[in-house]
């Protein structure tokens, strides 16, 4: 139904790689005022020309199982690096659409990639990254005299999907809920007890466990390589031992693909689900930049078991998040608590859920590392430090600690306070 | 070049972990028809297509115009001109080579005139974009051919589904959060044999740590009923008091320190859940007294024998009881205590099957059927899942829309609130009342808006006084389904095309539950609702 009939309001978008009726679609939300828009919404015909650039990191490569899913791989593709096959599909599918492909962590972007964005949006297969992508534009905020400067502020669209189940959410950092705001929402993963995995096993899985942490270190089938998931003999040996564990303590159900998706953790997915939340999300992106439409505020469960569900919420800021409050975070330990107390507090606790904190404070005027446990000559140097009281480390009532994770871009500030 | 067996295993693993090798095989024999490649459209095959569905056929006869490739992510600039099934199934192809790709060039009003029986070949029809009048031809030839019909359409920001499926049974419904069938409130005789073959009293402490919760409850239950004349504990009182019975059998060291036994703490942990009292669902109870499952004959489909032979358990051997289900939740234990409870549950569930089997063999023979018309396999998997199974039966759509059976009151409740999803519900039906009207959609041309805003409101009314519905249509919506202009937005029909295909695995896999029968999406809000109509 092509708008022949009538001339175009504004002639904007009309370039040598659009064709006539092309943004027929979308013109209608960009240039018609309605009774649901946003209370910023200009209507026009500036931004009738699709997103423009779009930049995509991903440290991974394609892999088979991916193929049942990942629309824009083919077989072919296999072993190729995702963003690069993923943009050079989208830009010759999509005339004037450019993508960037970065084949990085996100991680190895910094903030003057970031800043130039107008929205951010994940797809992230960990909590870790999320909060990492979190911290990092929550410390592009800037603030003068305590108030938040709007234009520093990159929104965030969040999507996950776990087989039939699925979140979306809208993250506008400094002002709404952010990932650690609602870290509570992601339990940690549960891991087997070592001693059910030596010596007391009762399902397949414990068996497979078995060979995958201990056996494996212990016979080294392959030399002295890691278990690598990905590689079919490496499973199969898994595979045989655990069969062998299981006989030995009548077990049934030890199979090839349970023994796969123990030692890789693998989570079952769909084409369907992914699509469901990367569609909320693209609509989420698409309300953003034009300002059509009020965003979604701010969560959005999706799980389609039995019939399709969902659910919408506002999930709150926490007053105090480690994230994104601003507030230095409050340990409260008595000055005979043991270092190790304070990590193991780190490390546990709902809120925080760090992986492996490395500790600073400053003592006499000097940085001084209390715990590092990612450099192996300053965690044997360090190591002492967690059997000592904090007292015994001279630490005082007030003291600030600098804390640094894989969690967070930023160090989180905490604020010691003694108790009795 | 033909995928072999293990390169699909590879690539399907991640979905073969959802619905089993068994789910993919009724994937891969199925053939589905889409009508009309909108976005819509191929969005949904493009979510059957990459879990690899055994075929597709695209039934459209229009015309790639450059507003259809604009928000369709299988079609190109390229196809302008070109007939839109065919130029759309070359893009979706491409994505599977596992699967056989069909177009028709022909409006489904023609096949409908020309060759009704067309549709009766298929194992899943979803028209998408359909008008009103076609779209109740369809369901009327589908509906007698027993073939379930998927109705969606994008319309603006909002998405609609509608499914009808005559009768659709499930015995893997895979329900997120099963209770555990355990008897602990009636044990039976294999189990209390078990119980007695324990005795905490002389146990040492190895042993007394890792004895499962299951033994534990039971071994304190045998006590608390000959306490208290053969009762269960009933309400929060007792079961506080059943709890702390529990805790005071807990081993106490030298100083009288209670020792860590975490099997003692899982046991009070479970208190709650294990006292459940073992009952036949209501869903399952209501299957039982349906019509199909009181009235076999050499028609009646195997999910349906296998029901009344369920029923005929549950009067005679399992005294009331459906068959156990055979599953205990992993537990603190040592190997051999676990494997040997678990193997009690598993050889009753083994058991009760057999005997479940007993009565199909009897009822088949009643109809003049061989025993092995239905597998030993396909009984167990029913026995392990009875009390997960579950029906679903559509209203027809001629049900919906007659004036006679309208579900007036699922329509008025809803709308006690002006602002819940049904309110896009009658919005779609308004704008098809305006396009058998006036032969187009309202505000397609900006000029339009404005004037059709009252003309929508007259078909709006038109059809609430046909149906007598007393409820009121804020203008907002009249006004903002004229800014639509029958817009198809890509990401709302991407959001349906996600939800559609997973509905039509649903209906071929038999696993996980259809919903029934109309479903509304709402981008603006990101809400959405499951109405009955």
């Amino acid at each position: 139904m092509a708008d022949a009939e009538e001339p175009m309001a504004v002639d904007g978008g009309h370039r040598d790689c659009d064709w006539d009726g092309r943004w027929n679609h979308v013109r209608k939300f960009l240039e018609r005022p309605g009774p649901f828009t946003h209370p910023d919404f200009e209507p026009g015909a500036e931004a009738l020309s699709g997103f423009g650039v779009i930049h995509v990191v991903d440290m991974d490569v394609i892999d088979v199982s991916n193929l049942n899913r990942q629309f824009l791989f083919r077989p072919k593709d296999v072993g190729r690096p995702k963003a690069e096959v993923a943009a050079d599909f989208i830009n010759s599918r999509i005339p004037g659409c450019k993508v960037v492909p970065h084949f990085k962590k996100i991680q190895d972007l910094g903030e003057s990639f970031y800043k130039q964005f107008h929205i951010i949006v994940c797809g992230l297969d960990s909590i870790i990254a999320r909060r990492w992508m979190n911290g990092m534009l929550i410390s592009l905020l800037s603030y003068e005299d305590g108030v938040l400067d709007s234009s520093s502020i990159i929104p965030l669209i969040d999507g996950g999907v776990e087989g039939f189940k699925g979140n979306a959410r809208v993250i506008v950092p400094g002002m709404t809920a952010c990932i650690d705001c609602t870290l509570e929402l992601y339990p940690p993963q549960i891991n087997f007890p070592m001693c059910t995995i030596a010596s007391m096993p009762r399902l397949p899985e414990h068996c497979i466990e078995y060979a995958r942490i201990l056996q494996w270190p212990k016979e080294k089938p392959f030399g002295d390589t890691g278990l690598d998931g990905d590689n079919p003999q490496h499973i199969q040996w898994v595979f045989e031992r655990s069969q062998e564990r299981a006989a030995e303590f009548n077990i049934t159900g030890v199979t090839y693909r349970l023994t796969q998706g123990v030692v890789k953790r693998i989570i079952p997915a769909v084409a369907s689900t992914n699509a469901v939340i990367a569609a909320a999300c693209a609509t989420e992106a698409f309300k953003i930049a034009t300002s059509s439409y009020i965003p979604l505020n701010n969560y959005l469960v999706f799980n389609d078991v039995d019939g399709l569900y969902t659910y919408t919420f506002e999930a709150e800021r926490k007053e105090n998040c480690s994230a994104c409050s601003q507030v230095p975070q409050d340990l409260q330990f008595p000055p005979s608590a043991k270092l190790q107390e304070v990590l193991e507090y780190l490390t546990e606790s709902a809120s925080l859920q760090m992986k492996s904190p490395a500790i600073t404070t400053t003592l006499e005027g000097k940085n001084k590392t209390l715990y590092l446990q990612s450099v192996k000559s300053i965690e044997e140097r360090t190591r002492p430090n967690l059997c000592k009281t904090l007292k015994e480390l001279g630490l005082s009532d007030g003291q600030e600690l600098a804390v640094a994770d894989v969690t967070t871009p930023q160090t989180v500030l905490f604020k010691l306070n003694f108790t009795a | 070049m033909a995928a072999t067996k293990a390169s699909k295993e590879q690539r399907y693993d991640r979905q073969l972990r959802l619905w089993g090798d068994h789910g993919q095989e009724e994937l891969e024999n199925a053939h589905i028809c889409v009508i009309n490649a909108t976005a819509t459209g191929t969005e949904i095959l493009k979510n059957l297509v990459l879990p690899g569905i055994g075929a597709f056929t695209i039934v459209d006869g229009h015309t790639v115009t450059g507003e259809d490739v604009g928000n369709n992510f299988f079609l190109s600039s390229n196809s302008i001109g070109k007939n839109r099934a065919q130029a759309a199934t070359e893009l979706l192809q491409e994505l599977n080579s596992d699967v056989s790709g069909n177009f028709v060039e022909e409006s489904p009003d023609k096949l409908l005139d020309n060759d009704p029986e067309f549709f009766h070949r298929f194992s899943v029809v979803i028209g998408v974009q359909l008008p009103e009048s076609t779209c109740l031809r369809l369901g009327s030839v589908l509906w007698s051919a027993s073939v379930p019909f998927l109705v969606c359409k994008t319309y603006g920001l909002i998405g609609y589904m509608r499914l009808v499926v005559q009768e659709h049974t499930v015995i893997e419904s895979h329900p997120d959060n099963a209770l555990e069938d355990l008897r602990l409130d009636q044990p039976f005789a294999e189990f209390q044999n078990h119980v007695k073959s324990y005795d905490l009293d002389s146990m040492d402490k190895k042993d007394h740590s890792h004895t499962p919760w299951i033994i534990i409850i039971a071994k304190y239950l045998e006590k608390w009923f000959s306490e208290h004349n053969c009762q269960l504990p009933k309400n929060y009182k007792e079961k506080e008091a059943f709890r702390q019975f529990i805790r005071e059998g807990i081993l106490k060291n030298e100083n009288g320190v209670p020792e860590d036994e975490e099997n003692f703490e899982e046991a009070i942990k479970n208190v709650n859940t294990a006292l459940n009292l073992t009952k036949i669902p209501g869903a399952v109870e209501d299957l039982f007294n349906s019509e199909q499952c009181n009235n076999i004959t050499s028609q009646t489909p195997s999910f349906w024998v296998m029901l009344r032979a369920v029923k005929e358990f549950v009067h005679n051997e399992g005294n009331g009881s459906l068959p156990v289900r055979g599953n205990v939740p992993d537990m603190i234990a040592d190997s051999q205590k676990f494997i040997n409870l678990q193997n009690v549950y598993r050889e009753k569930a083994l058991q009760d099957a057999a005997a479940v089997s007993k009565h199909v063999e009897c009822l088949l023979q009643s109809v003049g059927k061989p025993p092995e018309s239905i597998a030993e396999k396909d009984i167990k998997l029913f026995c392990k899942n009875a009390s997960f199974l579950r029906v679903v039966r559509c209203r027809s759509l001629a049900e919906e829309y007659s004036v006679d059976s309208v579900n007036k009151d699922e329509i008025t409740s809803c709308m006690d609130n002006p602002d819940s999803e049904m309110v896009f519900y009658l919005m779609l039906r308004a704008v098809d009342r305006f396009y058998q009207q006036h032969s187009r959609y309202p505000g397609v041309y900006n000029y339009q808006v404005e004037e059709d805003i009252s003309k929508l409101k007259l078909s709006v009314n038109s059809l609430l006084q046909e149906y007598s519905l007393n409820v009121n249509i804020k203008d907002d919506y009249i006004h903002e389904f004229c800014r639509y202009g029958a817009a198809e937005p890509h990401t709302v029909s991407a959001f349906l095309g996600g939800s559609a295909a997973q509905e039509a695995i649903k209906i071929i896999s038999h696993q996980f539950v259809p919903f029934n029968n109309t479903f509304i999406y709402n981008a603006m809000s990101q809400t959405s609702a499951t109405l009955q109509l």
